[in-house]
């Protein structure tokens, strides 16, 4: 019976509002002086506002009406598990639900308001690869420097430098500083670094979203080695492929709680009906989980049939339409735009890629609000759900970006226009049989 | 700022840790994390074992400061020299500011050189948080780690610009100038350690209002260059009218700076009070400016 090596005993962790002040000197100073004098506070309004606007860091990611209390927002409320040695736990849950915060308690990063986490032997993060790189430095001194933020000594780093280098495949430019690198030789080296740190327990928070396939599959290669090793994994990830593929185990979490802990499967399937009902709470121009620069925002997305563009769902065989609405940020107009829709399954495993640089549609130029529609002919996907991400790129850089921005279903539908229906097939497509009678000739291939 | 104090992250070090191999005993952890840490809990053997990271911070400061510059490391000179030569001229020969009998030259490069030391540690020291805020939200090492790797890397720095300074001293010292080095010169490393401490402490202390208040980020960079005109860098405090001397001499950076001028230069010496206020000073100082650093750095990730 492997040994508990970490123990997560009645963790919880707050942020309270109002003692973060306002942020500035003299508007705590006059809140102060009104209290002093038994005054209510003049800035009370105002400071909160402030707060909000401010906010990038956790605590507005959960301000739901059910999670606050008062002034305070639990990030986290009494969370209780236990982790074997060498096993690869999951945890899973909507963004804001509190995954990172309990990595970065584990971490020591920040520190919890009440409870405690016990754990045995060294633990080390990759919390996003490559923080505390220097791009002045070179791929030899950053990986020095990074592996000592990491926790190595140097001599520990000096002895597994080849190695380091070997696994990052950049062998060529470890003396080039970073700046100089592409962004998949940038990951691939600070991946390298943290993954040859051995700890005891090691945890992960997203890495996978990077690199390319073939890196990928051998950084998820590296982690089942760690685990393999008697070492124990925390893997923080929204890929539920990944996450059913190496976890034996998962933890789901919402709004802060832990609501389930058990076999990976069972939770993954808890996690995914938890993410359908999401689109229809929130409006897509609301939603704040998005990435990109801003120059152009999605406002809203419809899909649907020809004869019902906005009938919410598409029909196998039959012309699909999505429509994508945008507003520009500011008067001036874009150039250059590129539109792209994302079919994927539920679990986020790509399916489809609707691209209007690959149709190459050019979109010149758009000014204020519109909309784009993308159409696809005869839709070869079978019947099920499907989840779409969004995004626009303007002059190649990233403009918005909503993962899940849309969950639809689609509908049985005679594909091949005979009647049958195949379920489960796989993908659709346009295909014939012929038959030649009697004995194939040799030389045919 | 959050409910509740900081974590008390216990990270001992087992044997078993060492060897890299999952302790097997039923009741020992190797790390507790909790909130609530006592109030001084310096963790000075936690950065003992990250010396290498300190290191490596001095490297990096160092390499990447300037990197791509025409002139590399010879800013580290350029800057003191055009200083002192302002204020050679500024305050020398147009404002004709008594120097105790001392080349004005060296007085003005002896007093830029250990100011320069002090004032950068201070800023870079309070600003440690807001250039580190990405990297201290992803990975835990002592906090402490950056502001000592500044000190060091300053220090560095100084050891140029001071031996920049022996030089001028030798040459104007073959010119026959009247220059009397002395014993004090004994206290030079006492004296840098007294500097240093203070510029940790208060810099700490700005770094912690500076995690709340952010205006305070702006006084930083100007105030640190009015605070230089309270201090004897231009001037020295026997010149003083009586009435001013007493509240240039509560600075504990005066004494600090006579006492480096009267060790290489001559003219009048800082009493051994002075000196022992000034090192008293800066042992509280540093007292609070660590406390206070240990109760932000725990909690600082959710405010800034």
């Amino acid at each position: 019976m492997p040994s508990t090596v970490i123990s997560v005993e009645h963790l919880s962790k707050s942020y309270r509002l109002g003692q973060i002040g306002t942020g500035r000197l003299v508007d705590d100073l006059k809140i102060w002086w009104a209290k002093a004098r038994g005054k209510p506070n003049p800035l009370a309004k105002i400071g909160q506002q402030d707060l909000r606007r401010n906010d990038q860091e956790p605590r507005t990611k959960n301000h739901k009406p059910d999670n606050r209390d008062g002034e305070i927002i639990w990030a986290l409320k009494d969370i209780n598990f236990e982790v074997k040695q060498g096993e690869i736990l999951g945890i899973i849950g909507r963004n804001g639900a509190g995954k990172s915060t309990l990595l970065k308690i584990m971490t020591g990063v920040t520190a919890p308001t009440s409870g405690q986490i016990k754990a045995k032997g060294r633990v080390a993060s990759l919390l996003e690869v490559g923080t505390g790189f220097h791009p002045e430095l070179t791929g030899r001194e950053n990986i020095y420097l990074n592996g000592a933020i990491l926790g190595m000594k140097k001599v520990e780093i000096a002895r597994k430098f080849d190695e380091i280098v070997a696994f990052s495949e950049v062998e060529q430019f470890i003396d080039t500083p970073v700046k100089r690198y592409s962004s998949g030789m940038y990951v691939r080296l600070a991946f390298a670094v943290a993954a040859h740190l051995d700890p005891e327990i090691l945890l992960v928070d997203e890495v996978l979203a990077v690199g390319d396939a073939a890196f990928q599959k051998k950084c998820l290669g590296k982690m089942g080695d760690v685990a393999s090793g008697g070492r124990t994994v925390l893997f923080v990830s929204h890929n539920m492929t990944a996450v059913r593929g190496l976890c034996q185990r998962a933890v789901l979490l919402r709004d802060g709680r832990l609501v389930q802990s058990g076999v990976a499967a069972d939770v993954i399937g808890n996690y995914l009906g938890e993410i359908l009902n999401r689109g229809d709470a929130t409006l897509l121009a609301d939603r704040r989980d998005r990435q990109g620069s801003g120059v152009v925002k999605v406002t809203g997305m419809r899909v649907g049939t020809r004869t019902d563009p906005a009938s919410g769902h598409w029909i196998t065989g039959e012309d699909a339409v999505a429509e994508v609405d945008y507003a520009c940020d500011g008067t001036n107009g874009l150039r250059n735009v590129v539109v792209a829709i994302g079919v994927r399954r539920l679990d986020q495993s790509p399916m489809l890629y609707l691209g209007s640089e690959v149709v190459r549609f050019n979109i010149d130029w758009i000014e204020g609000t519109g909309t784009f529609v993308c159409v696809i002919k005869r839709l070869p996907l079978e019947s099920g759900r499907f989840s779409l991400n969004v995004d626009i790129e303007q002059n190649k850089v990233l403009a918005d970006r909503v993962n899940a921005a849309l969950v639809l279903d689609v509908a049985e539908g005679d594909y091949y226009g005979t009647g049958v229906v195949w379920p489960f097939s796989g993908f659709l497509c346009d295909y014939t049989w012929s038959h030649a009678k009697g004995v194939k000739p040799a030389a045919s291939r | 700022m959050t409910e509740g104090g900081g974590p008390t992250t216990d990270r001992t070090p087992s044997p078993s840790s060492v060897l890299g191999h999952p302790s097997s005993l039923p009741d020992h952890w190797d790390l507790v994390i909790r909130p609530h840490r006592k109030w001084f809990d310096l963790k000075l053997g936690e950065l003992w074992r990250y010396r290498d990271l300190v290191m490596l911070f001095v490297r990096r400061d160092f390499v990447a400061l300037y990197k791509q510059t025409i002139l590399g490391p010879l800013w580290y000179i350029i800057q003191p020299l055009l200083t002192t030569i302002t204020f050679t001229i500024v305050f020398g020969r147009i404002a004709r500011l008594p120097t105790n009998g001392l080349p004005q030259f060296l007085f003005y490069m002896a007093g830029t050189v250990v100011w320069t030391y002090f004032a950068t540690c201070l800023t870079k020291t309070s600003e440690t948080f807001v250039q580190n805020a990405q990297l201290f939200g992803k990975v835990y090492f002592p906090r402490l780690a950056v502001p000592v790797s500044i000190l060091i890397s300053n220090l560095i720095a100084f050891a140029i610009q001071f031996v920049f300074f022996l030089a001028f001293m030798v040459y104007f010292a073959l010119r026959g100038s009247p220059i009397r080095p002395n014993p004090y010169i004994l206290l030079t490393p006492i004296l840098l350690l007294t500097m240093a401490g203070l510029a940790l402490g208060f810099g700490t202390i700005v770094l912690a209002l500076t995690t709340k208040y952010r205006d305070l980020r702006f006084l930083i960079h100007f105030g640190v260059q009015l605070l230089m005109y309270a201090a004897p860098v231009v001037y020295s405090t026997s010149s003083l009218p009586p009435g001013l001397q007493p509240i240039v001499r509560a600075n504990p950076l005066s004494s600090i700076i006579e006492a480096f001028r009267y060790a290489y230069l001559g003219g009048v010496a800082p009493s051994l009070g002075q000196l022992a206020y000034s090192f008293g000073f800066m042992v509280v100082i540093l007292v609070v400016g660590i406390v206070v650093f240990n109760r932000v750095e725990a909690t600082f990730v959710d405010t800034v």
